[in-house]
C-alpha cells in the first residue's frame, strides 16, 4: 500500500513537471530555442493568483483566468523584446538572453514582492479520494493535476494536427525559411507558440503551488530545471514525450527518495537522465535528426 | 543535436547552481540598518570607561543578524549606563561592520583596537569569528560571541559563547522529549545541505539512544528539493512515528505542516530555534501550527516581563521585532558586566590583564538573561542554560 502511495505522489509531482515540460518542448520544437525564463513565468503566474485571491478576495476561477492572460501577454512581450531581435543570432546568444530574462524576472519579483515566503492557498477544492478503507488517499489536487495534464496534451496535439495555425507551427519547426516561402507568417507563429507555452506555465504554476504550497521569487527555478530535464528525457520537441518524461521523472524522484535515499533523490533523477541520453541521445520519443552537411 | 543538448544541459546545471545560491539568501528579510556608532556615554571625570567593541554584519546578506545584535547590545549598554555603569565606570560601545567576511572582520577588529577596545562582543557569524578568535587569543583580549554557534569558535580559552552550540540543541531536544515522555517513536526530517540542521540531527539521534524513545525514520531533504515532503511524511507515518522532529527553518516547516495536514497525519511536531517565525509566514494558516512545540532560547512573543520590556524598547527604538540574535547579544553584554564585577577589574588595566581576569571570572558567574535563567559558563567557553520549551497555542507562543 505504501508503494501505491509513493507511486501516486510520484504521478502527482510528475504531472506538474509534465505541464511545465510541455511549454519547454513546444517552444523548443518550433522556435528551436530553450526558454529558460519559462520557470519564472510560472512564478509570475503564481503571484498573480496569490495577489488576487488572498489580497483581493477573488474566487479561484477568475484568478486563474487572469493569471493565464497575464502570463500569455508576458510570454509574447518577452519574445518580442528579448528573443525576436536575436532570431538570426547564434543559439548560444539566445540561450544567454533567456538566462538573463530568467534573472530579470526573479529579481523584479524580489523587488516587488520581497523575499518573504508566502503560503499559497490551494485553488482546488475537490475532496480527496479515499480508497481501500482510507489506507490510500489521493488528494483532489493530484486528480486535477493529472487530468489537466492529459487534457492539455491531447488538446495541444489536436491543435497542431487539425488547425491551420497548428499546421503552420509544424511547418516552421521543420524549416523556417521554407515555411516563409510558402506564405506562413513565421513571426506570428513563433509568438503564438510563446503565448501558448506561457499560458500553460500559468496553469502549471497554480497546480504546482497548490500541491506544494509555498511561494517565493525562486519558486519557479527548480521545477523549471526539472521540467526541462523531463522534456529532454522524453525527447525534446515531442509533445507526448514531455508527458511521459515528466511523469517518469516524478515517479523516479519519489521512488528513489522513498526506497534508496532521501538525500540522493536529485542525484538519482539526473543519473537516470544521463543513462537515457547515453543510450538514446534523442530521448524516449525523440526523433533522430541527422544533421545535413 | 547531441552536442546542442549537452551544451544546454551544462547551461541548465549552471542555472541550477545559481538558483541555489539565490534561494539560500532568501531567508533574511530586509533588516533595518543599525545605527552603529555610539556616543551616548558620559565618561567618568578621569576619562576612564570600559570600551566594549562589537563586530558583526550590519550590511550584506546576514545584515538581519548583525543589525539585531548591535541594536540589542546598544540597548543593554544604555541600560547599564543609566543604572550607574559597571563598578561605577561608564561603558562605551562601538560596533564595526564585517559583512560576515573573515578578512573584513579582522580589519574591523584592528580598527576597534585602535579605538581602545578592551573587551570584544562578537563576532556574529561563525566563519569570521574563527578568524578573529585567533587574533584575540594573541592579544589576550576577552571575547564573547553572541551567536556564532560552531564549536570551532571556542577553541581558544579566552572565547565564550552566549548562544547554544549546534550540537547542544540536538542533545537538549532529545533529552526534553525523553524526560517528558512526549513520544515513543520519533521521525526526523532535516536538511542535509545545511550545517545547522544536520548538526542538530546528528546529536539528536546520538542522544536518542540514551532516551526512552526510538528514532524510526531519518529522512533528509536538500536545498534543491525542499517543496515536496510527501515521501518523508509518508515514511514517518508508515513507521508509526507519533512525533516528528524538525531541526529546520520555518519556511520548510510551514510546507511540512501543510502537507501533513493534507495527508491526515497528525503527529506532534517538535522544532528548534529555526522554527521561530513560523507564525509570520504570509498567508500561512496558523491553525496548522497549533500544538507545535519548539525548543528555543528566545521568542519575542513570550509573555515574561523581561522579554516584553526588551521587545517593546527595541520596537520603540528601531521599529522592528528583535530576533534571537539580539537577545543573545543583550545577554552577552550582561555577562560581560557580571564578569567584570566578579573579577573587579578596572579600565586602567591592560587588555591582556583584563582578559585573563575575566576568563577566570566567567566560570564563576551566573546571569539571568533573556535567553535563560541562571546561565553559567564552562571553562571551554560553552554556555549552560536551559532552553525554553514553547508550544503554539491559539496562534501564539506560550511557555510550557
Amino acid at each position: 500500500m505504501n508503494f501505491l502511495s509513493y507511486l501516486i505522489n510520484g504521478i502527482s509531482l510528475g504531472s506538474v513537471y509534465a505541464i511545465i515540460a510541455l511549454g519547454y518542448t513546444m517552444v523548443y520544437g518550433i522556435a528551436k530555442m530553450l526558454n529558460f525564463a519559462h520557470g519564472d513565468v510560472i512564478m509570475v503566474g503564481c503571484y498573480i493568483v496569490f495577489m488576487t485571491m488572498s489580497g483581493q478576495g477573488w474566487g479561484a476561477v477568475p484568478a486563474v483566468v487572469l493569471s493565464i492572460i497575464v502570463c500569455t501577454v508576458l510570454g509574447i512581450v518577452i519574445e518580442k523584446i528579448a528573443y525576436k531581435p536575436l532570431r538570426k543570432a547564434t543559439p548560444l546568444a539566445v540561450l544567454i538572453t533567456a538566462i538573463g530574462v530568467s534573472y530579470f524576472l526573479e529579481n523584479a519579483a524580489l523587488l516587488i514582492f520581497g523575499a518573504d515566503t508566502r503560503s499559497f492557498t490551494n485553488v482546488v477544492t475537490l475532496p480527496a479520494l479515499k480508497l481501500a478503507g482510507g489506507a490510500l488517499t489521493i488528494s483532489g489536487t493530484t486528480i486535477v493535476t493529472f487530468l489537466a495534464c492529459v487534457v492539455i496534451m491531447a488538446a495541444l496535439m489536436l491543435f497542431i494536427k487539425k488547425t491551420k495555425a497548428g499546421q503552420a507551427m509544424l511547418a516552421v519547426s521543420e524549416d523556417k525559411d521554407a515555411a516563409q516561402l510558402m506564405g506562413v507568417n513565421v513571426n506570428a507563429t513563433i509568438s503564438l507558440t510563446f503565448a501558448i507555452g506561457s499560458g500553460l506555465a500559468a496553469v502549471a504554476g497554480v497546480l504546482f503551488c497548490s500541491a506544494y504550497p509555498t511561494l517565493t521569487p525562486y519558486t519557479g527555478a527548480m521545477p523549471g530545471i526539472k521540467a526541462f530535464t523531463a522534456a529532454v528525457f522524453g525527447g525534446i520537441g515531442s509533445i507526448p514525450g514531455a508527458l511521459i518524461g515528466g511523469i517518469l521523472l516524478g515517479v523516479i524522484e519519489i521512488l528513489g527518495r522513498a526506497y534508496i535515499s532521501s538525500q540522493l533523490s536529485d542525484a538519482i533523477v539526473f543519473a537516470v537522465l544521463i543513462i537515457v541520453l547515453l543510450v538514446k541521445p534523442s530521448g524516449i520519443l525523440g526523433k533522430q535528426v541527422h544533421e545535413k552537411v | 543535436m547531441k552536442k546542442a543538448v549537452s551544451m544546454f544541459l551544462a547551461a541548465a546545471l549552471a542555472v541550477g547552481t545559481f538558483a541555489g545560491c539565490g534561494s539560500s539568501a532568501d531567508t533574511g528579510s530586509t533588516g533595518s540598518a543599525a545605527s552603529t556608532e555610539s556616543g551616548s556615554t558620559d565618561s567618568a571625570a578621569d576619562g576612564s570607561v570600559f570600551k566594549i567593541g562589537g563586530i558583526g554584519p550590519t550590511t550584506g546578506a546576514a545584515a538581519i543578524y548583525g543589525s539585531a545584535v548591535m541594536n540589542a547590545a546598544q540597548i543593554a549598554v544604555d541600560e547599564i549606563n543609566e543604572a550607574g555603569g559597571i563598578n561605577g565606570y561608564q561603558v562605551e560601545f562601538k560596533a564595526e561592520d564585517d559583512q560576515s567576511d573573515a578578512e573584513k572582520s579582522v580589519n574591523a577588529y584592528n580598527s576597534l583596537k585602535d579605538w581602545g577596545m578592551q573587551v570584544l562582543m562578537g563576532t556574529v557569524t561563525t566563519t569570521p569569528c574563527i578568524a578573529v578568535a585567533d587574533k584575540t587569543a594573541e592579544d589576550g583580549m576577552f571575547e564573547i560571541t553572541p551567536s556564532a554557534s560552531s564549536t570551532d569558535v571556542i577553541e581558544n580559552d579566552n572565547v565564550f559563547q552566549a548562544c547554544f552550540t549546534d550540537p547542544n540543541l540536538g542533545t537538549a531536544s532529545a533529552q526534553y522529549i525523553g524526560e517528558n515522555k512526549l513520544a515513543t517513536k520519533v521521525a526526523v526530517i532535516y536538511d542535509s545541505s545545511d550545517v545547522y540542521s544536520s548538526g542538530i540531527e546528528a546529536t539528536f539521534v546520538k542522544e536518542a539512544a540514551n532516551q526512552g524513545f526510538e528514532v524510526v525514520a531519518e529522512e533528509a531533504f536538500t536545498a534543491d528539493s525542499k517543496t515536496d515532503f510527501s515521501t518523508q511524511l509518508q515514511k514517518a507515518q508508515s513507521e508509526g512515528a507519533d512525533l516528528v522532529f524538525l531541526p529546520i527553518y520555518y519556511t520548510e516547516a510551514s510546507i511540512i505542516l501543510n502537507q501533513a495536514n493534507g495527508m491526515g497525519y497528525e503527529p506532534t511536531f517538535f522544532g528548534c530555534d529555526g522554527m521561530d517565525g513560523i507564525l509570520d509566514v504570509k498567508n500561512f494558516d496558523t491553525s496548522l501550527a497549533e500544538g507545535l512545540m519548539l525548543l528555543t532560547p528566545f521568542v519575542a512573543d513570550a509573555d515574561d516581563e523581561k522579554t516584553q520590556a526588551f521587545v517593546s524598547k527595541y520596537k520603540e527604538l528601531y521599529g522592528d521585532t528583535p530576533n534571537q540574535f539580539g537577545a543573545d547579544a543583550y545577554d552577552a553584554i550582561y555577562a560581560i558586566k557580571a564578569a567584570i564585577e566578579e573579577a573587579g577589574v578596572t579600565p586602567d588595566m591592560s587588555v591582556s590583564d583584563i582578559g585573563t581576569a575575566l576568563t577566570e571570572a566567567m566560570t564563576k558567574i551566573s546571569v539571568d538573561g533573556l535567553t535563560g535563567d541562571g546561565m553559567t559558563w564552562e571553562a571551554t567557553g560553552e554556555v549552560s542554560k536551559a532552553p525554553k520549551a514553547m508550544v503554539i497555542k491559539d496562534g501564539a507562543y506560550t511557555a510550557m
